[in-house]
């Protein structure tokens, strides 16, 4: 499954500024980070503050912060914003769909969807904090 | 900002047989269905601590859930690992570190058991509970589950 920009950028944005709940974090120090384009980010963050999951703080040493509750928001949730996750419903027909060969395939494809909507539905942001966190002891150390 | 639920400390240990009607209850409360006779028998294989492992967690004197484990050897080819088989804490008390303790209760005895491995089995729709184990740092193994239904 390949996320596309939009959805990356805003995961990245979520997850900066869950890590940092006590400090409102700059557009352009998110851009920076994750090397994206500070325009795409903050459409995106528009977005992500109609959502409710962000909320921007304005005047000096203004920027986003993160205002969902990380134990329950999840990455389906946030990457659902952004674009369709699985093949498309089923009432979306498509050439070949109605053969046997045609509802074999649609039988594993919907199979992969409800794993991956069941996985990505059961990892909250909290949890993506931790294994950010994990994966930053078990880095090997700079040279 | 959201609000964080205070931590319960309950005290974790081996349930004893005066614990199983609170597990029994607990389950059916969780599951809507009673099976008293289930959980006496996995009491009698596990509750000695002979094949398995039942810990329940007390603060004072209420009952706030439970975790049952085994280690199994070479099933499926595995070497030997700590499956979780059953967790339960009561609604009124979840997301206040009590699954967190129960879950390093039985992790810590498996590791004492020799295990470096522990897993589990869920239903994909059951999202609260892969959240929380997930939580715990589980993530998707090298086994897949496969079923067919049987004709007639």
């Amino acid at each position: 499954m390949n996320l596309q920009m939009a959805t990356r950028h805003a995961l990245f944005a979520i997850l900066e500024l869950a890590a940092q709940p006590d400090r409102q974090v700059a557009a352009a120090e998110i851009a920076e980070k994750y090397g994206i384009s500070l325009n795409h980010l903050s459409k995106v963050l528009r977005t992500l503050g109609r959502l409710g999951l962000v909320e921007a703080v304005r005047g000096v040493g203004g920027g986003y912060r993160f205002v969902g509750n990380a134990r329950r928001v999840t990455l389906l949730d946030i990457i659902g914003a952004f674009e369709t996750v699985g093949t498309p419903a089923a009432s979306h027909r498509e050439p070949g769909d109605d053969t046997a060969e045609g509802r074999a395939l649609r039988s594993v494809m919907e199979e992969i969807d409800i794993l991956t909507r069941a996985t990505l539905s059961s990892i909250t942001v909290e949890t993506m904090l931790k294994m950010i966190r994990r994966s930053q002891w078990n880095a090997p150390p700079a040279a | 900002m959201s609000d964080v639920p205070v931590p319960l400390t309950p005290t974790i240990r081996p349930a004893t047989p005066a614990d199983l009607d609170a597990i029994i209850a607990l389950d059916q409360e969780m599951t809507g269905m009673s099976k008293p006779d289930y959980w006496r028998g996995v009491f009698d294989r596990f509750g000695n601590g002979s094949e398995g492992c039942i810990l329940v967690a007390s603060d004072g004197d209420r009952f706030v859930g439970f975790i049952v484990g085994e280690v199994r050897a070479w099933e499926f080819g595995s070497p030997p690992c700590g499956w979780v088989f059953a967790l339960g804490v009561p609604q009124d008390v979840r997301l206040r570190g009590v699954g967190s303790l129960l879950f390093d209760g039985l992790c810590e005895r498996f590791r004492q058991a020799g295990v470096k491995t522990i897993r589990t089995m869920l239903a994909r729709d059951a999202l609260l509970i892969m959240s929380f184990f997930r939580s715990q740092g589980m993530v998707g193994g090298p086994f897949i589950q496969l079923e067919k239904e049987l004709a007639g």
